[in-house]
């Protein structure tokens, strides 16, 4: 039989006509956004959101802005290329940052040094035995908690069938009470060179990146990404094709409660401390970036990819209104109008699409 | 195609032993009997819950059976799930598509059995290519009209889809392939495309279990029918040796088999 370029049947495979990656819109609505602030910046405030116009410093880019902007993003970035995997398979993970914030108080309580300025380390949880241990132990115990967390959202969705919103929510309640419970409300600091290193400068994006590449890889080229689509596309369809999702969803899990984990590692370290409340709302803004992102909160559709351009539009606005000078409640207000702008776009284009079948 | 030797044990691919299975109180499927051979094309007809669908499913271990016996080529089988079904060679297209929308065709068509070019348990590495390619061999053979198999199922007619689906099990050398409905929802074209499929497997002589309502093409390629009702098995008929009217009374309950007298 001749091949043709259509095939048999009318059968193809032609790269160039695969409809156009969604992420595109997404990049595009990012320059649109910076473009937006530079011009409001240079019409109303004469001053740039990108550029440096201070004449003493001789840089072209106003870094000092981009790193705040970046640094950000990087932390709660790490949280949402978990989250992005756990709304992929239809599910969702209220609890990322308050297991955050646990995380980051009993692994910062491993990592303390015994003597500040030539005194006691006047905020030690444990004795001694516990003081100036090599970063691998306080990594260990953090990655230990973060999974453990991920395990028990995973047993219950995926075993108990509890809905993920409500197992999610427990776990959140629960992390919260556990941080406020480790050292009685009291922040844990004075952590040894080794652990204040992994969150030192721009270690925080070093990190983000790889994990976001590390896991966009993971995404598209392996079993774990299929099947992750597989189980948010059509669970009943994913089951009868031999899918294990009960095992599948509790690794999906797992994984995001070891994300948050190392987010919360990060965040002790770059900031010299862990307290109690640390986190806290951080799951919201992890769950907008992948929503604004484009990834479907119905599951199946999505991308890091579109999750680490959501959260650079995230960071870009945040930073914009600080800005355009406005105030911190404002910034609030804007961002709870971010993620349910973003959750309607999202139905909006649910509506679209099943409208259209 | 083989039509030898039709008593012989070794021919037949599967049989079914009291298969039943009860959903609390609803005993929708009871003690069927049913036989398969070598090459063979049998429909099973019946009413709206008659117990079709739920008579797969007992098959392909979508769900475990209340009681019975399952005898797939030559062995007593009692599959764990869908996927050892599949492995061990038995295709199914079920009556509610088993497709995922946002996936593309190759990965629908390989889903539950990916290719893989290193083996890293669930993070293996996919080898896209080659079930790109396997996904091309296979769907010509059915002949679809698909513009681009990279496109997720989503954007795809219905009928694409159901040739999706059943171009699945075409593509995989089975042993048996399950049919529930596959035509239900599809245009005279695609229909036409369906029966095409249809009648390759025959040439091939590989052997089809095909749920119906549509007698034309029930009398125009199957071998046997066999018709459920309430649950139970309450005819067996050699195509050659029937006619529609003989078949609708059998599924109204107007008639029923000698051999089945205790259903009525
Ligand atoms: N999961 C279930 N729980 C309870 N009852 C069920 C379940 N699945 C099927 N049934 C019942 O079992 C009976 C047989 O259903 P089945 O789907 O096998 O019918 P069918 O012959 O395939 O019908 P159709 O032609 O409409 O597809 C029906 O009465 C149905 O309501
Ligand atoms: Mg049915």
């Amino acid at each position: 039989m001749a091949h043709t370029t259509h095939g048999i049947g009318g059968l193809t495979y032609d790269p160039a006509k695969k409809a156009r990656p969604p992420e595109l819109n997404v990049f595009i609505a990012l320059i649109l956004i910076v473009v937006a602030f530079e011009a409001i910046g240079r019409l109303f405030l004469n001053d740039s959101f990108l550029f440096n116009t201070r004449d003493n410093v001789d840089a072209i880019f106003n870094w000092a802005r981009l790193n705040i902007i970046i640094l950000q993003v990087s932390i709660i970035g790490i949280i949402a290329v978990g989250v992005t995997q756990v709304i992929i398979t239809g599910g969702i993970d209220l609890s990322s940052g308050s297991v955050v914030g646990a995380t980051a108080m009993i692994a910062m309580s491993f990592a303390q040094t015994a003597v500040v300025n030539g005194n006691p380390n006047p905020k030690a949880i444990f004795g001694d035995w516990a003081m100036d241990l090599p970063v691998i132990v306080p990594v260990m115990v953090g990655l230990g908690c973060g999974l453990a967390a991920g395990l028990v959202n995973g047993v219950l969705i995926a075993y108990t069938r509890i809905p993920p919103f409500i197992a999610t929510l427990g776990m959140m309640v629960f992390a919260r009470g556990l941080s406020r419970w480790w050292s009685n409300g009291n922040p844990i600091s004075f952590p040894t060179e080794g652990y204040a290193a992994i969150g030192k400068g721009m270690m925080p994006v070093f990190i983000f990146v790889l994990l976001a590449i590390l896991f966009h890889l993971i995404l598209n080229y392996t079993v774990y990404g299929k099947h992750t689509y597989a189980i948010g596309s059509n669970e009943d369809a994913a089951r009868m094709s031999g899918i294990k999702v009960d095992r599948h969803k509790l690794l999906v899990y797992s994984i995001a409660g070891c994300l948050a984990a190392v987010a919360a590692i990060v965040l002790s370290s770059k900031n010299l401390t862990a307290q109690a409340g640390m986190g806290i709302m951080y799951e919201l803004d992890a769950i907008a970036m992948a929503v604004i992102g484009g990834i479907s909160l119905k599951g199946g559709r999505g991308s890091i990819l579109g999750t680490v351009l959501g959260a650079l539009i995230f960071g870009v606005i945040i930073s914009g209104f600080t800005f355009v000078k406005l105030d911190a409640y404002y910034q609030e207000m804007v961002k709870g109008m971010i993620i349910v702008g973003a959750v309607v776009l999202d139905q909006w284009r649910q509506r679209r699409s099943t409208e259209r079948t | 195609m083989s039509e030898l030797k039709l008593h012989d044990m070794g021919d037949i691919v599967l049989e079914t032993r009291d298969l039943t299975k009860h959903y609390g109180g609803v005993h929708a499927l009871e003690g069927a009997n049913f036989i398969l051979r070598k090459g063979e094309h049998v429909a099973i007809m019946g009413d709206n819950g008659a117990g079709k669908s739920t008579f797969v499913r007992q098959i392909t271990a979508v769900e475990q059976r209340t009681r019975g016996e399952v005898i797939f080529d030559g062995h007593a089988v009692n599959f764990a799930g869908p996927l050892e079904a599949r492995e061990a060679g038995i295709e199914t297209v079920f009556q509610n598509l088993a497709l995922a929308d946002d996936l593309d065709v190759p990965s629908n068509l390989f889903l539950g059995r990916e290719k893989v070019l290193f083996n890293l348990g669930p993070f293996s590495i996919l080898d896209r290519k080659a079930m790109r390619e396997a996904t091309m061999r296979g769907l010509e053979k059915t002949g679809v009209k698909i513009p681009n198999i990279l496109n997720t199922i989503r954007n795809m007619s219905g009928g694409q889809r159901q040739c999706v689906a059943i171009a699945r099990t075409a593509a995989f050398h089975s042993k048996l392939t399950i049919m529930d409905e596959p035509t239900a929802a599809l245009g005279v074209q695609e229909t036409a495309q369906v029966e095409n499929i249809i009648r390759t497997l025959k040439k091939q002589g590989e052997p089809l279990i095909l749920i119906s309502h549509n007698m034309r093409q029930v009398f125009d390629l199957m071998d046997r029918i066999v018709v459920f009702r309430r649950g139970r098995i309450c005819a067996n008929l050699n195509v050659a040796e029937t006619n529609p009217e003989d078949v609708v009374a059998y599924i109204t309950g107007a008639k029923t088999g000698a051999e089945y007298a205790d259903v009525a």
